[in-house]
C-alpha cells in the first residue's frame, strides 16, 4: 500500500493540501490531510459520512479555513478566503444539493453572479455554452426553466456553470446520490471527457463501485484522517474486484500503527442468563430524510456487548431512538427484563433502566447554555432529592454534581460553566455520568467515541467495558469497526434499516463484517 | 475550551473563583445595559434637535411629569400594574422559546370580560369575591383565546409568531364587537360597558391615587421569576426554550408544556386587562386599545427576561409614556416619540451586544 506521495512532485499539482487540519468545537474533522490534485485525473475521495469529506471540500471551495497546514495552488501557498476567491482561482464546486434557482431559466442561472452594473450578456453566453457543450457531447436547453429539468440535467447545468467560469478544478460532492443508474453512467462518461481536456476533477462518494469505475486515483478518508491512497499506476494495474477489496481493506482494515487497537479482553457471558433486552420484529416507518427500520430482532444478555456495525445513515439513529422511545415504532416489541416497554414514554423507559447515550451531544444530549451541574440531571428534572415539591434544591444538585465531576473526571472550570464551553470529550463524560448513574440496566451507546481525541476515546471505551462488566446489557452502535471488534461479544450489521447478519466476534469477524457492510454475503 | 482543573479540586475552591466572576458578570451586564440607553438618549436628543426641539427641555418635562411631580409619579405607578402582568406573561413565553405576540388581543378580551362581569357580580356577591371571580373569568377567556396558536404549535409545529399576531387582530375586533353588541351599557349614548362603581374597584394605596393592582402586578412578576428560575416546572420550560430536541431526548412532554406556556402567558395577559379595568378604568369603551402588549415587549427584552430587571424597565417605560405624553403636548412633539426613543434604545442595545460578542470572540481567538 503506497502512502501519500504528494508534496515532492508538487510542480504538477493544480492544488495540493499539506497537513491540513480543521477542528470544530469538540470534533477534529480533518487531521493533517495531504492531498494532491492533478490535471487530467479524476481523484476520488472515498469515506463514510463523518469521515471529513465535506469539510475538506469546504476548505477547497473557500467556505472554511484550515486551522493548520496549507493549501498550495499551482505550487504557491494560497489561502482560499471565500467561494468567490475559489472561483477566481479556477476551483468550481458542484455541491451535493442542487444550487440552482428553480424558477429561473438555465441561461439566467448561468448568468447569476455577473457584475450587477452590466446587462447580462446573453449572446456571449450562448456562444460560449455552444463551444463547451459541443466538445463534451452534451446538450443543454438554455431557455428551459431549471424546475423542468431532471436531476441529471440540472447537474449538467451545474457542471456547465463551473466550465463557463473557466474552472480548472471541478469538485463533485456526492454527485451521484440523487441520480438514476443511467444518469450515473452518463456522469462518469462526462467526467472522462472533462479530464481528457486537461481538467482536474475531485469526485466525492461513499460508493465503492463508482470509485473503482470512474477514478484515476483514490484517497480514502476515515474519521478525519487519510488512511491510504491508490495512485494511478497501481489503479490501472488492478481490476475492479481487486480495487474494491483493497479499498475495503483501507476502510475497515486494521492499521498496523493504530494506537487504539486493543486486544479484546475475554469476558464470560453467562449464556444461560435471561436476556435483559429482547427486541422482536421492530419496525419504524421511513421519513423524508431517514430510512425506516424493518424486522429488527436481537437479544442482549446481562454483561454482554452487542455491536451494531454499518455504514452511517443506514438506520442506526432510528434504531437507537425507537428503542429509547423518541421515535414511534410501527410494529414489533421491545422487552426489558421480560416486560414489554414499547408503549411507554421516554421518561418511563429511562426510569425502568433503559438508557440512551446519544451521538448528538450538543444537539440533543445537552442544553449548551445551561451549567454543567444542571445538565447532569436533565433527564431527572423534578425528581427527589434534587427537587422537593417541585422546588430546586441547589445544595443537593451541586453536591451530587461535584461527586459526578470527580468520579467521571470531567474537566470543567466550575459547575456553573455552560456545558457547551467544555471540550467534546468532557461533554461526553457528562453524558456518561448521567446515563450510567444509578438504576441503569440496558445502555444504548450511539457512536460513543465519534470525534473524540485518543485519550477520551480510550477512556470512553473503558467506561463501556466496565458497564458490561457490572452486568448491564450494552448495545454499542458504531461506524468504527475497530472499536466494535475490540469490545463486542457479537456484532450485527445494519444495512438499509434491516439487520443483514450477526457475527460472533471471533478471529475472522473483521472480514465477515466488512463483507456484510458492503452488501456481500458473509 | 477546557481548562484542566485538577479533578480533585475542592468544591469550595471552585465556588470562590466563580463568585468573583459572577460579580464581574453583573457589572458587565449593567454597563452593557445602561451604556446603550445613555447613547440612545443622546441620539434621540439629536433627532429632537433636528426637528427644532430642545432635547434637554423634552427630557426635563418627561422626568418632571413622569417622575418628580406627585401626581405624575402616582400615574406612573398606576400605569405599571397592567404592564407588569403583561411582562410576567411574556417572560414565561419567551423563556420557553415561544413568541406570544398576541398579548394585545388577550389583554383586551380579558379587559372586556372583566368589565362585563364585574358590575353584575358585585350586585350578587360580596365585593371581594366578585372581583376575584371577574379576574378568573378574564384569565380563562384569555387562555381559551390562546388555545388555537397553542394547539397549532404543539401538534403541527406552526409558527406561533404568525398565529398569535393574527389572533390578536381577531381578538381586538371581537372585543370591540362584544362592547358594542353584547355588553353595551344601555344607559349611555357612547358605546361602552357598564361602569364599575369607584368604591367597588380595587382599593387605592394609602392616601394616593396609586392602584393596589400595582402590588398584584409586582407579586405576579416575582412569582413568575421564581417559578422560572427555581422550580422543576420552570426548568422544564427553559429546556424546551433553549433546546427543544434536548427536551424530547430528556423525555419531557413537549406538546403539553407548550400548551401550558401559552395558557399561562395568555392568562397573565388577561389578568393584565382585568387589573386595568377593575383597578383603574372601571369600564371599556368601544375602540379602546392602549396596545400595552406590544409596548412591553422591548422592556422584557432589555431586561433579558429577568423578572427583577423587568420591574425596573417597566417602571422606565411607564415614566416615558406618562411623561412623554405631557412633554409631547407642551413641546409639540408627536405623542409617538416615546416609541421612537424606545426603538433607538433597542437598536443601540443590539449593536452593543453584537460588538461585545465580536470583542469576546477576538479576545478568545
Amino acid at each position: 500500500m503506497s502512502g501519500s506521495s504528494s508534496s515532492s512532485v508538487a510542480g504538477r499539482d493544480i492544488v495540493a493540501l499539506e497537513g491540513v487540519t480543521k477542528r470544530f468545537p469538540g470534533i477534529v474533522a480533518n487531521d493533517s490531510v495531504d492531498l494532491s490534485i492533478r490535471p487530467g485525473e479524476v481523484h476520488v475521495l472515498l469515506g463514510e459520512n463523518g469521515a471529513g469529506k465535506s469539510t475538506l471540500i469546504g476548505m477547497l471551495s473557500g467556505l472554511q479555513q484550515p486551522d493548520e497546514g496549507r493549501i498550495l495552488v499551482d505550487g504557491k501557498p494560497t489561502p482560499i478566503t471565500s467561494p468567490r476567491h475559489a472561483l477566481a482561482l479556477g476551483i468550481g464546486t458542484v455541491f451535493q444539493h442542487m444550487m440552482l434557482v428553480p424558477t429561473l431559466t438555465v441561461a439566467e442561472n448561468l448568468l447569476l453572479g455577473g457584475p450587477w452594473w452590466q446587462r447580462p450578456r446573453t449572446e456571449e453566453l450562448a456562444a460560449r455554452v455552444a463551444e463547451i457543450t459541443s466538445t463534451l457531447g452534451i446538450t443543454v436547453k438554455l431557455h428551459a426553466k431549471v424546475s423542468e429539468l431532471s436531476l441529471g440535467e440540472q447537474q449538467q447545468v451545474e457542471i456547465l456553470r463551473a466550465m463557463v467560469r473557466n474552472s480548472r478544478l471541478l469538485i463533485l460532492d456526492e454527485s451521484t446520490s440523487m441520480l438514476t443508474p443511467k444518469g450515473i453512467d452518463e456522469l462518469g462518461a462526462l467526467m472522462r471527457r472533462l479530464v481528457e481536456q486537461g481538467l482536474a476533477i475531485v469526485f466525492i462518494t461513499h460508493k465503492l463501485k463508482e470509485a473503482a469505475a470512474f477514478g484515476d486515483r483514490i484517497s480514502v478518508l476515515k474519521l478525519g484522517r487519510k488512511v491510504g491512497e491508490i495512485p494511478p499506476e497501481r489503479f490501472r494495474a488492478l481490476d475492479e474486484q481487486a480495487i474494491i477489496s483493497e479499498i475495503v481493506e483501507l476502510m475497515f482494515g486494521k492499521q498496523k500503527d493504530d494506537p487504539e487497537a486493543v486486544e479484546r479482553p475475554v469476558r464470560t457471558v453467562r449464556a444461560e442468563a435471561a436476556p435483559l433486552l429482547q427486541v422482536t420484529d421492530l419496525a419504524v416507518a421511513p421519513t423524508d430524510n431517514a430510512p425506516g427500520l424493518s424486522s429488527i430482532s436481537f437479544d442482549i444478555r446481562p454483561g454482554e456487548i452487542l455491536g451494531i456495525a454499518g455504514i452511517d445513515g443506514n438506520g442506526q439513529k432510528q434504531l437507537a431512538e425507537a428503542l429509547a422511545g423518541q421515535r414511534a415504532a410501527t410494529g414489533g416489541s421491545v422487552r426489558l427484563e421480560g416486560v414489554a416497554i414499547e408503549a411507554l414514554s421516554v421518561g418511563e423507559r429511562r426510569r425502568r433502566g433503559l438508557r440512551y447515550l446519544t451521538d448528538d451531544r450538543l444537539g440533543e444530549g445537552t442544553v449548551g447554555t445551561f451549567p454543567v451541574s444542571i445538565n447532569f440531571f436533565l433527564k431527572q428534572v423534578g425528581a427527589a432529592p434534587f427537587w422537593r415539591g417541585g422546588v430546586e434544591q441547589r445544595g443537593e444538585i451541586d453536591k451530587r454534581a461535584a461527586e459526578l465531576v470527580r468520579e467521571y473526571d470531567v474537566r470543567t472550570p466550575s459547575l456553573k460553566t455552560p456545558v457547551a464551553r467544555l471540550s467534546g470529550g468532557n461533554i461526553q463524560k457528562v453524558l456518561l455520568a448521567r446515563e450510567l448513574a444509578e438504576g441503569a440496566k440496558v445502555v444504548i451507546f450511539n457512536k460513543p467515541t465519534y470525534g473524540l481525541d485518543l485519550a477520551n476515546t480510550l477512556a470512553s471505551r473503558q467506561r463501556i467495558r466496565d458497564t458490561a462488566a457490572r452486568g448491564l446489557a450494552v448495545l454499542l452502535i458504531s461506524t468504527d469497526l475497530e472499536e466494535l471488534l475490540s469490545m463486542c461479544d457479537r456484532v450485527a450489521v445494519i444495512a438499509n434499516g434491516a439487520l443483514v447478519g450477526t457475527v460472533e466476534n471471533t478471529d475472522d469477524a473483521r472480514t465477515r463484517i466488512g463483507r456484510l457492510m458492503i452488501g456481500l454475503a458473509a | 475550551m477546557s481548562i484542566d482543573t485538577a479533578p480533585t479540586a475542592s468544591a469550595t475552591a471552585l465556588d470562590a473563583t466563580s463568585a468573583a466572576t459572577t460579580r464581574r458578570d453583573i457589572l458587565h451586564r449593567l454597563l452593557m445595559t445602561l451604556g446603550p440607553i445613555l447613547i440612545a438618549l443622546v441620539i434621540a436628543g439629536c433627532i429632537l434637535l433636528a426637528v427644532g426641539v430642545d432635547p434637554l427641555a423634552y427630557y426635563g418635562f418627561v422626568l418632571e411629569k413622569g417622575l418628580f411631580s406627585p401626581l405624575g409619579i402616582q400615574q406612573t405607578l398606576t400605569r405599571m400594574a397592567p404592564l407588569l402582568f403583561l411582562a410576567a406573561g411574556l417572560i414565561v413565553a419567551f423563556r420557553a422559546g415561544m413568541w406570544n405576540l398576541g398579548g394585545d388581543g388577550q389583554f383586551l378580551l380579558g379587559a372586556v370580560t372583566a368589565a362585563a362581569s364585574a358590575p353584575v357580580l358585585v350586585e350578587i356577591l360580596p365585593a371581594w369575591l366578585a372581583l376575584i371571580c371577574s379576574f378568573l373569568i378574564a384569565m380563562v377567556v384569555a387562555m381559551i383565546w390562546s388555545l388555537v396558536p397553542a394547539l397549532l404549535r404543539a401538534y403541527q409545529g406552526v409558527n406561533e409568531i404568525i398565529t398569535t399576531l393574527m389572533m390578536t387582530f381577531l381578538g381586538t375586533s371581537l372585543a370591540n364587537v362584544l362592547v358594542k353588541l353584547a355588553f353595551r351599557d344601555p344607559t349611555t349614548t357612547v358605546p361602552q360597558t357598564r361602569t364599575l362603581p369607584v368604591e367597588d374597584r380595587l382599593p387605592r394605596l394609602f392616601e394616593t391615587t396609586i392602584t393596589s393592582g400595582l402590588l398584584l402586578g409586582l407579586a405576579a412578576i416575582i412569582i413568575v421569576h421564581l417559578v422560572m428560575t427555581r422550580t422543576a416546572f420552570g426548568l422544564k420550560l427553559r429546556i424546551v426554550g433553549a433546546n427543544p430536541r434536548a427536551a424530547v431526548h430528556a423525555g419531557l412532554g413537549v406538546p403539553g408544556l407548550t400548551i401550558a406556556v401559552f395558557a399561562i402567558s395568555a392568562g397573565l395577559a388577561g389578568l393584565a386587562g382585568a387589573v386595568d379595568i377593575i383597578g383603574v378604568q372601571g369600564n371599556v369603551r368601544a375602540d379602546w386599545n392602549p396596545a400595552y402588549g406590544l409596548a412591553v415587549i422591548p422592556a422584557v427584552f432589555l431586561a433579558r427576561m429577568n423578572g427583577f430587571a423587568a420591574i425596573g424597565f417597566v417602571f422606565l417605560l411607564s415614566v416615558l409614556s406618562i411623561g412623554g405624553e405631557s412633554a409631547a403636548r407642551r413641546l409639540g412633539v408627536p405623542n409617538h416619540f416615546t416609541l421612537v426613543l424606545v426603538s433607538i434604545v433597542l437598536i443601540v442595545l443590539a449593536l452593543a451586544e453584537y460588538f461585545d460578542h465580536r470583542y469576546n470572540q477576538s479576545r478568545r481567538a
